[in-house]
């Protein structure tokens, strides 16, 4: 057990970290929050950025054009840019973290020099239409059609939770090609470009009120055979290739953020006293102990991933624990911001608020609205535990 | 960077397991309950013989010049196989008592109370020598067992770890200044820990085996999602608070890779916590069984609140944390 970085790795976090330091400054202000296009411009802009300085597609393998970076590399790269308060992945989540590496690994040659390069530039977003109204823990019984006519699939049906649909221009979307029961033997991965007719695409508002989700409503769609990632009906098993890129260090600028958030209300809690502080002080220093813990726990999986080339146990342990972790921090800020809590505007004033060096009431706010999507996204908590009891601890399917 | 456990490592938790299943089996340990003495110095010899207290003295001092890492890892083991005795105390103070390393001297130790009260000490019927660990006047110093009037308590809450009461706690001698008694307390963190660990990873083992063949209705009750997510938290606990302790082993002897005195609060914080609630949830899924004497599940449970009394409070330790976070 070493948690020492060899000279490599501290040469590559060097080198990051002072391009860091240049480029982070130089970006334009951030967008509202729910003008799509002026984000996906930000977004990509930083991702051209990263890709012009020799960073992009870090953990994508070599042959997409990737830097094939090892799992500590990966890790070093995302606690940097976190460090730095880089731009977070944005709308180019699904084409870098998901399309983009299934791509790598099942596309064809020719797929390959088509798609991965514009993700790797910043040129095309990606978006998921994975999950339907009727398929959301129980993905496998999805329902989509797509029916073969000549050179074309015709795709009927509807998807949900599809992220940044009205500024993507691809959707990786998991469609029934076989039998209406044939379940997970019955999928196919296709490429779905998103202008093309027959496709409506209806925002979708969350109770953080973001319109990031949307509805996807297909009718008659006609996506080229040449499409197709795989075999047909064999989409289940290029799935669980996409699902896995997701795994590992997906959420470890999350995990670091929180850590900045804990300390910083701790500051909070110190500087205002008082008989409530010994126990907010309590509960900080244990939600201290526990994020440790995950840090830890991140670490040992990457240690994992780096020898065996799929992440360990310890992602399930990691997204179970984490994301419920998450819930009582941002519950716990929310708390020591008091009524400033009952409002999303950034208020001045108060030792919490951003403008005293706190984390700010409305960062607090959005922090504890969008982190009851942490125990539902990726995975319920609840299917989490059945996975962890079933495929590591072995116990009876019910 | 590199996490996971070496080869050498991995061999030395094999090592001491097989030392605790042949050595230590819980039927035979069990012959013990409820008397005054539980811990004998012929098994602590043998413990002390397989360098299990030597693990930190270095080569030249007839150790094995390894780390807290290693300690960590062979602490689980005894801490999954249950154990009893003074295992902290006697690692701690190898190299500062002679004998305590090779296992020919037992080791307890008792922290000097800051005001009146009784003082209640763990194995004291089979100790040699005691450490007296004052947190106030920052020092440790060494008691002779012979110098300390005591009885034991009719009923301890583990009948593996028998309690004696004491009146008045000798002055003894000066063996270690403010760096040992601040060691000391750090070091004693993350094994305390570990053994935490042990008896949370066993607890789980133990229970996990129970729901898939245990039937009702017809079937497993582990296929049912009411036990199953019990025992996957058990997973989640155990599994988080093993990385927390092994990552502060590694802190405390790798300088510059962290805080190894918040790691360490940390540590024995979610240590302590993963056994009290996996011996909770073992009780819990093993039914009328779980509330038995028969089953052991109790015993992980009184050893999980023996572990909680030897250290400071949950309160003192995530105040550490949250002071140096």
């Amino acid at each position: 057990m070493d948690l020492r970085y060899s000279e490599a790795e501290e040469a590559f976090r060097s080198g990051l970290r002072a391009w860091l330091a240049g480029a982070v400054p130089s970006l334009p202000p951030k967008p509202p929050a729910n003008d799509w296009p002026a984000r996906r411009a930000y977004d990509t802009g930083w991702q051209g950025m990263l890709h012009q300085a020799g960073y992009a597609g870090i953990d994508w393998p070599v042959e997409g054009g990737g830097l094939g970076a090892s799992p500590v590399e990966q890790l070093i790269y995302v606690e940097e840019l976190e460090r730095a308060h880089a731009p977070y992945v944005g709308v180019n989540f699904v084409g870098l973290l998901h399309a983009g590496p299934t791509i790598a690994v099942e596309g064809t040659a020719g797929q390959r020099a088509r798609f991965l390069p514009p993700i790797l530039r910043g040129e095309e977003v990606w978006c998921q239409g994975f999950s339907e109204p009727d398929a959301g823990s129980d993905l496998a019984s999805l329902r989509c059609r797509a029916v073969r006519d000549g050179d074309d699939y015709v795709l009927s049906g509807s998807k949900i939770w599809t992220s940044h649909a009205e500024v993507a221009d691809y959707c990786e979307i998991l469609v029934r090609t076989g039998p209406e029961d044939s379940r997970h033997r019955g999928i196919t991965w296709l490429m779905m470009p998103m202008d093309l007719p027959g496709i409506e695409i209806r925002p979708l508002r969350t109770m953080a009120g973001s319109t990031e989700f949307a509805e996807l409503f297909l009718d008659g769609v006609r996506v080229p055979v040449g499409n197709r990632v795989g075999e047909e009906n064999d989409g289940w098993r290029v799935t669980m290739v996409t699902l896995s890129f997701e795994r590992g260090t997906a959420f470890v600028g999350e995990l670091l953020q929180s850590m900045e958030l804990l300390r910083s209300l701790r500051d909070v809690v110190v500087a205002v006293g008082g008989s409530g502080a010994p126990g907010l002080l309590g509960r900080i220093g244990h939600l201290g102990a526990e994020l440790d813990a995950q840090w830890a726990v991140t670490r040992r999986n990457v240690s994992q991933a780096a020898r065996t080339g799929v992440p360990g146990i310890g992602g399930s342990v990691f997204k179970l624990a984490f994301s419920e972790l998450r819930q009582r921090l941002a519950q716990l800020g929310l708390e020591v911001c008091g009524r400033a809590g009952l409002v999303w505007d950034e208020l001045a004033g108060g030792p919490w608020s951003a403008a005293e060096g706190g984390p700010g009431n409305g960062e607090l706010v959005d922090t504890w609205v969008n982190g009851f999507s942490r125990t539902i996204a990726a995975g319920t908590s609840q299917i989490q535990r059945n996975i962890v009891a079933e495929r590591i601890l072995g116990l009876p399917k019910g | 960077m590199d996490f996971e456990r070496s080869e050498d490592q991995v061999a030395l938790a094999e090592g001491v397991a097989r030392l605790c299943a042949g050595r230590f089996p819980l039927e035979s340990v069990r012959v013990a309950e409820g008397r005054p003495t539980v811990a004998d110095g012929k098994g602590w010899a043998e413990l002390g013989e397989a360098g299990v207290f030597a693990l930190r003295v270095s080569d030249a001092d007839g150790g094995l010049g390894l780390g807290l890492a290693e300690a960590a890892v062979v602490f689980e083991e005894l801490g999954r196989a249950l154990v009893p005795g003074p295992l902290v105390a006697s690692s701690l103070a190898a190299g500062l008592v002679p004998g305590a390393a090779d296992g020919s001297v037992m080791v307890g130790a008792v922290r000097r109370p800051a005001g009146p009260g009784p003082i209640l000490i763990e194995d004291l019927g089979a100790v040699d020598v005691l450490i007296v660990v004052d947190d106030g006047a920052g020092e440790l110093r060494l008691v002779e067992r012979g110098a300390v009037t005591g009885a034991p308590l009719q009923r301890s809450l583990d009948p593996l770890t028998p309690m004696w009461r004491v009146e008045a706690l000798p002055e003894g001698d000066l063996v270690g200044g403010e760096e040992d008694q601040t060691r000391w307390g750090r070091d004693g963190n993350v094994l305390t820990g570990a053994l935490g660990v042990g008896l949370a990873l066993a607890t789980m083992e133990m229970t996990v085996a129970y729901a898939r063949t245990r039937e009702q209705f017809g079937r497993a009750i582990g296929s049912f999602q009411a036990v199953k997510h019990l025992c996957a938290d058990m997973l989640v606990r155990a599994e988080s608070a093993r990385a927390a302790v092994e990552a502060a082993a590694v802190t405390v002897d790798q300088p510059g890779v962290g805080d190894p005195v918040r790691a360490a609060a940390g540590a024995a914080l979610l240590g302590c916590e993963a056994a009290q609630a996996n011996a909770r949830s073992c009780i819990q899924v093993h039914g009328g069984m779980g509330f038995t004497w028969e089953v052991p599940a109790h015993l992980y449970l009184m050893r999980a609140q023996v572990l909680a009394g030897s250290l400071p409070s949950p309160a003192d330790l995530a105040a550490v944390v949250a002071d140096r976070y």
